[in-house]
């Protein structure tokens, strides 16, 4: 094999395996990130899809990690399993996120932007108001880690696993649907809408399915988000969080399958490494932002791929020169 | 009866901020294609330009806010064309928009950070005293709020249609092509377009800073009013956006007294996405130009 | 790879602060909101903590040791609040201090009972001191000791026959609205007008009208100080006869500020303030403001208290043992002429709700005026 696609598997090897290692080493604070990166990176992974793959903007899918998240816990204080209850998340944001793709077939862009916008602070208002469902602005408190065959995750450990273990499994059924005819078609309809439907692509459906697709992996986020913290309150899933985990996609790279581990990593992993910046980290990584979309509005993994091109250019030139 | 009077008479006076507010909003989007989710801390900071002057430097309350004026169209006009937007344009509308709410965070942080997380009080222009209209009560403090806003809204719109230069930032906005083929400096309009924000979004500082008080929070609703507002009256639209600003100030009040006051938030968001979905070039707008 | 591997933990160890220096130092971390939507009440509760902390350090520490105070963000947010409770407990903290927002505490709570770890708090929500949580305590009173007596002045004191209620709609203002509505009842005095507002909120026009227009007897707010401050001015525009009755914010000297003579006339129940004819409390003020540039609201005086307390309690008990801390606290009264810094009396019950002297004022010609001192409600 060539030197040039060893380096990045040898690199994915060694972060699985110190991954699997982690609870040998970390302590439960930095498992509980970990898993909350995990999660994260699920969420915007969803938004990956509706808007890397399928050129969709969305400003909802905090919001969808909300509704995930609120179905979970509602559903177990009503005894229902956590299996179904998560399925029932998932379930739940699919309808929402069909019925929301439907502005979509209408305007785009910002127009786009603004509707999924509203339906973020319409959600919050939901959750905050409907108190006989949601316990309103007191929150939900003392939500149960999941059992499944008898086998509890209420160790931060063993609920770390799952919580990686649900990444890998999202991770492989991503990798396979953009390779998917579905995948390939969201694909032409980011790139050209017109193309797309001469081509016999029923745009509707599959804009459609774009977002409902991406919004329910929000709701599967949301899902394993409330036991994480075993506490919601609505404040959590206000606009501000559907802009960070937009802001996650598109600082990672959207459009990449990794980009989104790269970008929740960087929203929720690094201000640990650089606690020295105390309380101005937020305002770092706004201007850092901003500079990475001046010189690479591709994200990080557009960056390193650049990068990866430029020293492989240089290689190839170099043994040319010794020849 | 007084107390719909009432409603609709406050509701105008703050419609009208969002009135300003919502036209340099438009303008942006017309001449240069820019969102700018930022907008609302537009408003935020330069009252915080017109403190550091007054209570750093020691300085008095017109020419701070002639430094604040200056300032806002330097920092927010001029450098925000030259180093957020230009930079950015060649790689579509996505990352601008990211890349302005990452600013709208920088900010928020930086007043936080390095002038205050309090409140500020802020010197009015006029002192206010309230005075009875048709059973309501008005401070005078937001009648003048009101006409001094509508006249900065007249005066734009005179220069636009009017004078050489405005007509030439019109030409501009609805044909940078055929604009540059008629001789028009289109760079030099765009950058009027961007001073022009940064003086309206100053103006509307200082008026309501002395309501609303300074506040590093201050931007996080302005800057959604201001979307709503100018997509409601129409986003290519000096007047449409007017209409929009003041719509929303009324709406937003008798929503909360006629509705529900828990969900007074909803109604002006319903009201966008109906508009957005039904008539996407606004109340006002023209159909000339549908993103689609 | 091996070597990679253990630098990633190595550097993932690298998260825990250094822990050379710990025989000289004690680690009493402060969670608390710097950012986002709680951050104004995040940061005066930092800054009561920093003058506090250096205060004490200045005279050599408590035990002979210095405190290491880290300010640890929490952006308002419940799962950051989470994740940095648990590091706090990974460290071994002495006394957690902080959050101040409910919705931070409610989580956080949980894990620092099971850690047996001390967590002296600002949140005020009634329902923080009802689980039985052993290792939870206050700072000021919560909604369930406030609001009846508020219920019992406007009750005995404005002699109200009906009211109406205008509050924040957030943990805060929506904790406090029940409490209160749940004392009227009690009482047989009907709330007439409902009003929800948000916090942030610009525009009162339309909740003063639909509190004209209810003519109730007396009207209690309980919102953030800003808006508090133009809920009054508002409410002298249109010309509301009756009474404004309000909690701690209503009073406060930022609400004075910022509303000017509108709030004139305003009277209430206030927990804690620099302005009480109490001297430590007035000294505390003006210290305050001297080192900071700015006058403190009640949260100030919780997180300046609060280190006192540790102080305190940890001398009492002559070493540093949180499960002995948590037990000496229970019942014990702390007296100002045994700490000065703790600057009004206070002392705790087997639930951690704090009881201490509470004050009636009323704002006149643009200065909070105590007309009567409660006595303590004798938990």
């Amino acid at each position: 094999m060539e030197r040039a696609r060893l380096v990045p598997l040898a690199i994915a090897a060694a972060v699985v395996l110190a991954l699997a290692l982690g609870p040998q080493f970390l302590r439960p604070s930095s498992l509980y990130l970990v898993s909350l990166w995990a999660v994260t990176a699920i969420a915007a992974m969803g938004l990956n899809l509706t808007l890397g793959y399928a050129g969709q903007i969305s400003m909802a899918q905090g919001a969808f990690v909300g509704i995930g998240a609120y179905a979970t816990a509602i559903l177990m204080q009503q005894g229902v399993p956590f299996p179904a209850a998560f399925v029932a998340a998932g379930a739940i944001c699919f309808g929402v996120g069909w019925l929301l793709g439907y502005p979509a077939l209408r305007v785009q862009h910002h127009y786009l932007a603004f509707v999924t916008l509203a339906f973020t602070t319409l959600v919050y208002l939901l959750l905050r108001n409907e108190q006989w469902l949601t316990n309103g602005v007191y929150g939900i408190s003392g939500i149960q880690r999941p059992v499944l065959f008898g086998v509890s995750f209420a160790k931060s450990a063993d609920y770390y696993y799952f919580c990686l273990g649900m990444l890998a499994i999202f991770l492989g059924a991503m990798w396979w649907m953009i390779r998917s005819p579905w995948g390939r078609a969201f694909m032409v309809l980011r790139e050209n809408p017109v193309r797309a439907m001469s081509l016999g692509v029923d745009t509707r459906r599959y804009t459609l399915l774009a977002f409902a697709i991406g919004s329910s992996i929000g709701g599967f986020a949301g899902g394993l988000f409330a036991p994480l913290v075993q506490f919601l309150e609505p404040g959590s899933f206000s606009l501000g969080y559907s802009l960070s985990l937009l802001l996650m996609v598109i600082v990672g790279g959207s459009g990449y399958l990794l980009g989104p581990l790269v970008g929740a990593m960087v929203a929720v992993l690094l201000p640990e490494f650089l606690r020295f910046t105390q309380g101005y980290y937020l305002l770092l990584y706004a201007a850092a932002v901003m500079i990475l979309m001046t010189f690479c509005p591709q994200g990080l993994i557009g960056m390193a791929e650049r990068i990866a091109a430029a020293l492989r250019r240089r290689r190839t030139t170099a043994t040319t020169g010794t020849h | 009866m007084s107390g719909f009077i009432q409603l609709v008479v406050s509701g105008l006076a703050t419609g009208a901020i969002y009135a300003l507010v919502a036209v340099g909003f438009a303008l942006l989007w017309q001449t240069s294609q820019t969102i700018n989710f930022a907008q609302g801390e537009f408003v935020m900071v330069p009252a915080f330009f017109v403190l550091v002057a007054m209570k750093v430097w020691g300085l008095g309350y017109l020419p701070s806010i002639a430094i604040g004026l200056v300032v806002s169209a330097l920092l927010l006009g001029a450098a925000f064309k030259g180093l957020v937007v230009e930079p950015m344009l060649r790689h579509g509308v996505l990352p601008l928009v990211i890349s302005t709410v990452a600013l709208a965070i920088l900010m928020k942080e930086s007043v936080k950070d390095f002038y205050s997380s309090q409140a500020q009080q802020f010197p009015p222009i006029v002192e206010g005293t309230d005075i009875e209209f048709l059973g309501a009560v008005v401070s005078t403090q937001s009648i003048a709020i009101f006409f001094v806003a509508l006249g900065a809204v007249a005066l734009l719109n005179w220069f636009l249609s009017s004078t050489l230069t405005g007509r030439a930032m019109q030409a501009t906005a609805q044909n940078r092509a055929v604009a540059r083929i008629l001789g028009v400096d289109v760079d030099r309009m765009i950058l009027y377009t961007f001073l022009i924000n940064g003086l309206l979004t100053a103006l509307a500082s200082f008026l309501i800073s002395p309501i609303y008080l300074a506040k590093f929070t201050n931007g996080e609703t302005l800057g959604l009013a201001a979307f709503v507002a100018a997509i409601v009256g129409g986003f290519n639209h000096v007047r449409g956006a007017v209409l929009g600003g003041l719509i929303l100030g009324v709406l937003d009040n008798l929503a909360a007294s006629y509705v529900s006051a828990q969900y007074r938030a909803a109604v002006p968001l319903i009201v966008l996405v109906v508009v957005i979905l039904f008539r996407p070039q606004g109340l006002l707008g023209r159909v000339e130009e549908r993103s689609v | 790879m091996k070597y990679l591997m253990k630098s990633f933990f190595v550097a993932a160890m690298a998260m825990a602060p250094v822990a050379a220096g710990a025989q000289s130092t004690i680690y009493i971390p402060n969670l608390a909101e710097l950012s986002g939507a709680g951050a104004v009440s995040g940061t005066n509760w930092r800054d009561g903590i920093i003058l506090a902390v250096e205060e004490i350090n200045a005279k050599g520490g408590i035990l002979g040791r210095k405190l290491d105070v880290p300010h640890v963000d929490t952006q308002s947010e419940a799962s950051i609040a989470r994740a940095q409770i648990q590091r706090m407990i990974d460290n071994k903290a002495y006394v957690v201090l902080g959050p101040v927002f409910s919705g931070s505490v409610l989580p956080s709570m949980e894990l620092t009972k099971q850690a047996e770890i001390p967590q002296i708090m600002g949140g005020e929500a009634a329902a923080i001191t009802q689980r039985g949580n052993p290792y939870i305590f206050r700072t000021a009173f919560g909604q369930q000791v406030s609001m009846p007596k508020i219920a019992n002045y406007m009750r005995d004191g404005v002699k109200a026959k009906s009211v109406a209620v205008v509050w924040v709609n957030n943990d805060f203002g929506k904790g406090g609205r029940d409490a209160f509505t749940a004392e009227m009842r009690k009482r047989n005095i009907p709330v007439v007008a409902d009003v929800s507002t948000e916090s942030g909120q610009v525009d009162f026009a339309s909740d003063v009208v639909k509190v004209k227009n209810a003519n109730a007897d007396a009207i209690f707010v309980y919102t953030n100080e800003e808006e508090s401050a133009r809920f009054l001015r508002e409410a002298r525009k249109q010309g509301i006869r009756a009474p404004l009755i309000g909690e701690t914010t209503l009073l406060g000297q930022k609400v004075i500020e910022l509303a000017g003579e509108a709030a004139n006339g305003v009277k209430g129940h206030v927990g804690l303030t620099a302005d009480a004819p109490v001297p430590a409390l007035q000294e505390f003020g003006e210290k305050f403001k001297k080192r900071f540039g700015y006058a403190n609201d009640h949260n100030g005086i919780k997180g300046y208290t609060a280190v006192y307390v540790i102080k305190h309690v940890t001398e009492k008990i002559g070493k540093f043992d949180s499960k002995a801390f948590a037990a000496a606290l229970h019942g014990m009264t702390i007296k100002p002429s045994d700490e000065p810094g703790i600057l009004m009396e206070a002392t705790w019950d087997k639930n951690g709700d704090i009881d201490r002297q509470s004050f009636l004022g009323e704002v006149v010609a643009g200065k909070q005026k105590i007309v009567e001192i409660l006595p303590k409600a004798g938990l």
